[in-house]
């Protein structure tokens, strides 16, 4: 594997301006411009919080929460897909155009570009597909199969070009799991690198199913982080070589190097 | 706002709590503009211990109302490893550095302090005691005979000066602080974390790897400046205070209750730079307050 796609971070939290809130059926696009930034490499990710902060559910959030970057690029500033599942994301989920993100990054290391002429198959669940959109930009295109709770948070789909989409309810496209339609895209041709992003089962079926075809696969992973930049050690996930912290050494693993995707605490 | 502590020359009086910053990760995240930024006027190092340590199984960390528990178990890569491969990068660090060990028996401890005696990176030696002697069973921070033992068995070690991390969860810490002073400690340092815990809503089970975890944050400010506070009152030996810093305010408070440098630890986490805007704060602060008018409070 080449050296992980990392670009260095501004030292420090900085504010950036959100320019575009948009909503897409359960999910809320933020787009912020952040003149001050560097281009963050697809798979990187951010720690978010904003004014306010504290004010929520249990006086919490206190910390600043980890996101992959949606999209970025020459003009468009950054974009983060939010779904609201607890204090940190409900108020991140409230800011409106012309209110400051707080944000530090780019963190870690992204995706790595396929090899030996495979080709790129991207798999996200959920929230989850937030940085295969990116993913997609750069590599420019790759299928994609995403898979969704329901029809509101299949309106997700629309954020990528070209899904193949699967429901849990079956309200849009196939009913059932994502992994259905990864283990038949493998069934037609596994000389693939799969990229993943989404819940910790869905990631530990495409490891499961990748390994028994040698299909290479990069997963990226989520733990629960205090800070991103590797100090406060709370976001260890067990690899072959022992813990690794994700916000420095991951978000996105090599497939190979677990033995699981179940990460502890993860999805919380 | 220059400074010092124990003969450390210092820039500032903001320095991390040990544990909260890993200037060699960071550096990776952030490059040489860590270095040109360095938010701290010394830093402390996460704890060592003599062998390699994996830490906690995940998970590692809850959010509470102002604060944090963490489990993480003191994960590093052991003395010799440490020794050989971190001492070196964090020389080029452009702050004293101060080195915080702990052992799980004296004997341990005094392998550590022996170790790092010879090495002329480090400035200081911190002593984290909060952890249990397995030899006695008694956590060597809760008790003074143990310090006191402890401090008997390390100071004719080295001529580096020995700052003893006291522990929260004592049940008197000014008799600790002393039983250390008297022992020939040149600094004490509080608070430690305070032992909490918090369950899986969904399986009603402990949710952190390690069962319980500590406290940190501005959750656990108030303790903080009650226990510094009587510390100062019970020693003469210069403090290092920590304990939810997140502002200039904060820190000023600690310095009035008695502390000589003030360390920040959690804030660091919700922004890196935290360290740098919490020292200009103080400033800007002790500039329009007694503290300019009569510096020797400064070193009270």
């Amino acid at each position: 594997m080449s050296a992980p796609p990392r670009v260095l971070a501004p030292f420090g939290r900085r504010a950036a301006r959100v320019v575009e809130r948009r909503v897409y059926g359960a999910y809320v696009v933020l787009r912020c411009a952040d003149p001050d930034g560097p281009r963050p490499r697809a798979g990187q990710f951010y720690m978010l919080a904003a004014a306010g902060w504290g004010g929520g559910d249990g006086e919490r959030p206190f910390l600043p929460r980890a996101f992959s970057v949606h999209r970025a690029g020459a003009g468009q500033g950054l974009a983060f897909l939010i779904e609201d599942v607890g204090p940190g994301t409900h108020r991140l989920c409230e800011l409106q155009a012309g209110e400051d993100l707080l944000l530090v990054g780019p963190l870690g290391a992204g995706f790595v570009s396929p090899a030996d002429g495979r080709r790129p198959l991207l798999v996200g669940g959920g929230v989850g597909i937030a940085p295969l959109a990116i993913w997609q930009d750069e590599l420019g295109g790759a299928s994609a199969l995403l898979g969704f709770r329901d029809a509101a948070r299949a309106e997700g789909a629309r954020l990528l070009a070209d899904a193949r989409v699967a429901t849990d309810d079956g309200s849009v496209g196939h009913r059932g799991l994502v992994t259905d339609l990864l283990r038949e895209q493998l069934d037609h041709d596994p000389h693939a690198t799969v990229y993943a992003c989404g819940p910790p089962a869905m990631l530990e079926s495409v490891r499961l199913l990748c390994a028994e075809r040698d299909t290479a696969a990069q997963l990226a992973l989520e733990s629960g982080m205090a800070c991103g930049f590797g100090a406060c050690f709370g976001c260890v996930v067990p690899t072959r070589r022992g813990y690794v912290r994700l916000c420095v050494d991951g978000p996105v693993l090599e497939a190979s190097e677990l033995d699981t995707a179940m990460v502890a605490g993860a999805g919380h | 706002m220059p400074t010092e502590l124990c003969g450390i020359e210092l820039a500032h009086p903001i320095i991390n709590a040990s544990g909260t910053f890993d200037a060699i990760a960071a550096r990776r995240v952030f490059g040489d503009a860590l270095i040109a930024q360095f938010p701290f006027s010394a830093f402390v190092s996460k704890t060592v211990t003599v062998a390699p340590r994996e830490g906690n199984p995940p998970p590692r960390l809850w959010e509470t109302p102002g604060g944090l528990i963490n489990s993480i178990g003191l994960p590093n890569k052991g003395l010799g490893r440490y020794l050989a491969e971190d001492l070196p990068e964090l020389a080029a660090l452009p702050v004293p550095l101060i080195v915080n060990v702990m052992g799980f028996t004296r004997e341990e401890v005094a392998e550590l302090v022996a170790g790092f005696s010879e090495r002329e990176e480090v400035a200081a030696l911190e002593l984290n005691v909060s952890c249990p002697n397995v030899k006695t069973g008694l956590v060597m921070g809760a008790d003074p005979g143990e310090v006191a033992a402890l401090l008997e068995r390390v100071r004719p070690l080295t001529s580096k000066p020995l700052i003893v991390k006291l522990t929260p969860n004592a049940s008197d810490v000014v008799a600790v602080a002393r039983a250390a002073e008297d022992a020939g400690a040149n600094a004490v340092s509080l608070i430690n974390t305070i032992r909490g815990m918090a369950l899986d809503p969904r399986s009603g089970r402990p949710w952190l790897g390690g069962t319980t975890g500590g406290l940190s944050g501005p959750a656990v400010r108030a303790v903080a400046l009650a226990q510094v506070h009587a510390v100062a009152a019970g020693v003469d030996i210069p403090i290092v205070a920590m304990g939810g810093v997140q502002r200039g305010a904060d820190a000023l408070d600690l310095i009035r209750a008695g502390a000589r440098v003030v360390a920040v630890g959690t804030e660091s986490f919700r922004d890196p730079a935290a360290g740098t805007r919490i020292s200009e704060q103080l400033a800007l602060l002790a500039a329009n307050s007694d503290l300019s008018r009569d510096a020797s409070s400064l070193n009270c």
